[in-house]
């Protein structure tokens, strides 16, 4: 065991009962292939791993899935409901995730605006509402809105997931204050969605407090994902450790570090 | 011979059949945990799928899980 691995086993992302040594979560989308995939997911140390729901081209049903590559009794294998621009649509390929993938979680995300992929919050929550009715573990892909998060959590989901920045713009944290508003507000965990574009980003972010950390389009993107999802899984455990360590506070003048009595040639 | 709607396209299928049938039609392999059917909207349970038939005039959707973030 090594020393970070002590310092923090008592330490878990805990998520609807199930408990998560590993405060990282992949998304799945936008690698080379497959098996580039599964190098990453095992590279970054990572116990969940999201997934889409898509047609199967008829045209071509491709042989290989990428199930053939993750071991769904080794890893969560958490589906997204990416594409979807209403709650119908959402709950519909919840239902169809669950069917797909044998649980009953899903990464609820409801699309407003196809430039941004901002959340349609009204849809989302319309979505989970339902979905937790049905029986779902639901985390809610959200904006950072305080406000709202705590309504998510009053719902009955299982943890809410607001944005560093918008999906695959990789421009890290944009507003840390409504992240630890966010975490004042819930007791839910918080996971942070979207934005990270490196692994030099989640530091900051794990250090408010946050919970976990998903990120794709950094790892996909990055010249070596595999060095990536290293660098990603050391970052995230830094930035836990950092919070649980608890940093000094900032100040806005220099204090010294070395004794200011007794320094020499000084009269 | 029934005309289905399949993932949003007008077929034919030889004739009326199970969904298990249809997936061999299709070339779809099964699996239990990466795949799923609807149809008209609602999802068919894998235990059904020898049960199940597609008729004329269904819509029938055929997902698999994929990359995604």
């Amino acid at each position: 065991m090594q020393d970070w691995e002590k310092l923090l086993q008592d330490d878990y992302l805990e998520i609807a009962g199930r408990r998560f040594r590993s405060r990282l979560i992949i998304g799945s989308g936008k690698f080379k292939d497959f098996q580039q995939t599964k190098e990453v997911l095992e590279a970054s140390g990572a116990e969940i791993i999201t997934v889409a729901v898509r047609r199967v081209n008829i045209t071509d049903p491709t042989k290989e899935n990428l199930l053939d590559y993750i071991d769904p009794n080794k890893y969560l294998i958490l589906p997204n409901t990416a594409g979807c621009y209403t709650a119908e649509e959402a709950i519909k390929t919840a239902m169809m995730a669950r069917e797909a993938t044998g649980i009953n979680w899903v990464k609820l995300e409801v699309i407003g605006d196809k430039k941004t992929l901002l959340p349609d919050m009204e849809e989302t929550y319309k979505a989970a509402k339902v979905l937790v009715k049905e029986g779902f573990v639901v985390l809610p892909y959200i904006f950072d809105d305080p406000v709202f998060a705590k309504k998510f959590e009053d719902i009955g989901c299982a943890a809410v997931m607001p944005l560093a920045a918008p999906i695959g713009s990789g421009l890290g944290l944009q507003n840390p204050y409504n992240l630890i508003f966010i975490k004042e507000a819930v007791s839910v965990p918080v996971i942070v969605d979207a934005g990270i574009g490196s692994a030099t980003d989640i530091p900051p972010v794990m250090e408010l407090g946050i919970d976990g950390i998903l990120t794709n389009t950094a790892l996909a993107e990055a010249k070596d994902p595999i060095k990536m999802a290293v660098a990603m899984k050391y970052a995230t455990i830094a930035g836990r450790l950092a919070y649980l360590a608890g940093r000094m506070p900032k100040r806005t003048y220099a204090v010294p570090s070395s004794p200011t009595q007794g320094v020499p040639f000084k009269n | 011979m029934p005309r289905i709607v399949l993932n949003g396209q007008e077929r034919e299928i030889p004739r009326e059949m199970s969904v298990m049938e249809l997936l061999d039609e299709i070339g779809v392999k099964f699996r239990e945990v990466g795949l799923a059917v609807a149809i008209n909207d609602e999802v068919v349970p894998k235990s059904e799928y020898e049960r199940r038939k597609v008729k004329e005039g269904d819509r029938v959707e055929v997902v698999q899980l994929v990359g995604g973030g």
